[in-house]
């Protein structure tokens, strides 16, 4: 039987498309996905002199706040995130573990000075989440250029992807003892 | 597909960390190292594609490693990691062959499109020396010209083996074109798309042939300077030539039986298993059986080697291919130098037909090309032929048997250096049978 998914939004952030966001992602990975709040201390992950949140300690944070019955978590935050060397990242998650974070700060379209917009802010994050949850599930980054789990450096890559799986991942979910042929 | 290897030298945990999740996420094997002696430990896993190295570091800083990178792989892909207040350092690194340098922290775009440059050039590299391999195999050989029953016979055996994995041993005198033969047994079998890597075993001394063959690590000996691969590692997925296979000394020839009896072996001074699949096409002037009676050349390896055996016909034996030959080798000189192609006087032609061509194909083609040089005329004269052609030539009035086998006791003793003993043993006589033919005919043995 599929685990459970636990969408786990941090703090006081909790969008209204948060139902929206569950559905799509339980569409997109055919797991049963349930949305909670999380209470997290967030000042133990900032890096004053970068002004951002270090990913992977909130990531081990979140692993904390897994519930027995869960299957995977993924920590929903608004804050930006960063992990050392990088300037950013819009999540991370083990490859293969049951944790991962999203920052939906730079998913924001008034992120780079034009007008809000709710419904492809939701677009990103379904693509966002699903794709942690692919590292989740084993995947890496797939050269299909429309696939979810083709690699996202900036936010206009984001876009031109996909919410879904191409056939090979999907494979791959199935069979997940198969080598993914990645196109680095 | 086989996963890019790549290395990330950095003394902070965190950086190793966090980049070995990031790289791995893209589908790389990663290993990771804490400074440059931790790295250079752990690049004897086997090389890596690409390798990510921070300036600053104890014990042994980026530059220095690069340094010693250059040294052990000198192909090796570097991008170097540094701080913003690093950027003169970064450049010197950049003259010492690293691809490039990005400042940390570095935007995630930025690293992955500098990654896959460096991951492009690299195959771009290795694609490009591959087929400089490969144009240099095609256009170092020459065609295998001859219409005689002798060398059909050759063709259709070389046919028949090609296809096969057999190892073969390819017999006949120098310049034969025993290593053209091989090439064109290389050429027809599954391997063609692979190299076909030749060692000469009778023109390399016998403290450098081990090295050769068998490669080594850097420090492996006095002045073994950088890490280098050897002509067995080299020959993987294709053909291992070993031409003059009877001069390879006893010690090798163990060491050389092992190999092919597992295909695995280290290099000098190294402690990795290499493996190696190769094909072994092996060519002598000597007679192995003799070799072995004698005790010079192991049983074991002999029989190893010797799946398939072809003979090459020595030039006199088919002097009817000498016509076709000699235009052959106008056409290639003429090409080659610019100038239009001759024709042979009658004169010309009946003295390439009487001479006994000692050195084979070889000679032949070495006295037309300084016919085409010294020629004035537009036509070759016997006149334009090397002196010594003109010498030894054979008159068809003189083809008796003693005057054939002078001739030929005299061409061995040259090819011998004058060494008695050896030619004794090409010859299949002893040695006191040979002084009194040399007596006999009047030789000059020294």
């Amino acid at each position: 039987m599929k685990e459970d998914i636990l969408l786990a939004f941090l703090n006081d952030f909790r969008p209204a498309w948060s139902e929206d966001l569950r559905r799509r992602v339980g569409a997109a990975t055919g797991r049963f996905v349930r949305v909670d709040s999380v209470e997290v201390d967030l000042r133990r992950f900032h890096a004053p002199e970068r002004g951002q949140y270090h990913a992977t300690l909130l990531l081990a944070e979140m692993l904390r706040h897994r519930p027995a019955d869960a299957g995977q978590i993924v920590g929903i935050t608004e804050v930006d995130l960063f992990i050392p060397v990088l300037t950013f990242v819009f999540g991370q998650a083990q490859l293969g573990g049951p944790g991962a974070v999203v920052s939906v700060m730079r998913l924001h379209a008034d992120y780079y000075g034009l007008p809000a917009d709710d419904g492809l802010l939701l677009d990103r994050a379904v693509k966002e989440v699903v794709h942690e949850l692919g590292h989740g599930f084993g995947l890496v980054h797939c050269p299909d250029y429309s696939c979810v789990m083709a690699s996202s450096t900036y936010v206009e890559n984001v876009d031109l992807k996909g919410d879904g799986f191409c056939p090979d991942c999907l494979d791959l979910l199935a069979n997940p003892a198969e080598e993914h042929e990645t196109g680095v | 597909m086989k996963k890019p290897r790549i290395m990330i030298v950095d003394d902070e945990r965190s950086v190793r960390s966090s980049l070995r999740e990031w790289f791995m996420e893209d589908g790389f094997e990663v290993e990771t190292a804490e400074d440059g002696l931790d790295a250079l430990k752990k690049m004897d896993s086997g090389p890596f594609d690409l390798m990510i190295v921070d300036l600053k570091m104890p014990r042994m800083d980026g530059i220095t490693l690069q340094r010693r990178l250059q040294e052990v792989d000198p192909g090796g892909t570097v991008i170097i990691l540094t701080a913003f207040a690093a950027v003169d350092t970064a450049v010197e690194a950049l003259k010492l062959g690293a691809f490039d340098y990005v400042t940390k922290p570095v935007d995630p775009d930025e690293l992955s499109h500098t990654v896959r440059r460096a991951l492009e050039q690299r195959r771009l590299t290795d694609e490009n020396v591959r087929l400089r391999e490969k144009v240099s195999e095609l256009s170092s050989s020459s065609p295998i010209i001859g219409g005689s029953p002798a060398m059909g016979h050759v063709m259709d055996l070389v046919g028949s083996v090609a296809e096969t994995e057999a190892s073969v041993v390819i017999r006949g005198e120098s310049g034969t074109g025993k290593e053209l033969i091989a090439r064109a047994i290389h050429a027809g079998s599954p391997r063609r798309f692979f190299p076909i890597v030749a060692v000469n075993c009778g023109a390399i001394p016998e403290t450098l042939l081990e090295s050769e063959l068998f490669g080594h690590e850097k420090g492996a000996f006095t002045g073994a300077h950088y890490r280098r691969k050897g002509k067995i590692e080299l020959a993987n997925g294709g053909t291992l030539f070993l031409d003059e296979i009877g001069e390879i000394p006893a010690k090798m020839q163990v060491d050389l039986l092992r190999v092919l009896e597992s295909h695995r072996f280290t290099r000098l001074g190294g402690t990795q298993e290499i493996e190696s699949d190769f094909r072994l096409v092996c060519a002598t002037n000597q007679n192995l059986e003799a070799l072995v009676r004698e005790g010079a050349f192991r049983e074991d390896l002999y029989y190893r080697i010797n799946v398939f055996s072809i003979e090459l016909p020595p030039l006199r034996d088919r002097l009817e291919d000498i016509p076709l030959l000699t235009e052959h080798f106008v056409e290639k000189y003429a090409r080659s130098m610019g100038k239009p192609s001759k024709e042979l006087t009658d004169e010309a032609v009946e003295l390439l037909r009487s001479y006994d061509w000692p050195g084979n194909v070889r000679e032949l083609e070495n006295a037309i090309e300084r016919a085409m040089v010294v020629g004035k005329t537009n036509r070759i004269r016997s006149e334009d032929l090397p002196l010594r052609v003109e010498q030894e030539a054979v008159r068809p009035r003189d083809r008796s048997l003693e005057s054939l086998e002078s001739a030929h006791i005299e061409r061995v003793l040259r090819e011998e250096s004058g060494n008695v003993s050896r030619a004794a043993r090409v010859l299949g006589i002893d040695r006191g049978t040979l002084y009194n033919k040399i007596k006999k005919y009047g030789i000059q043995s020294g």
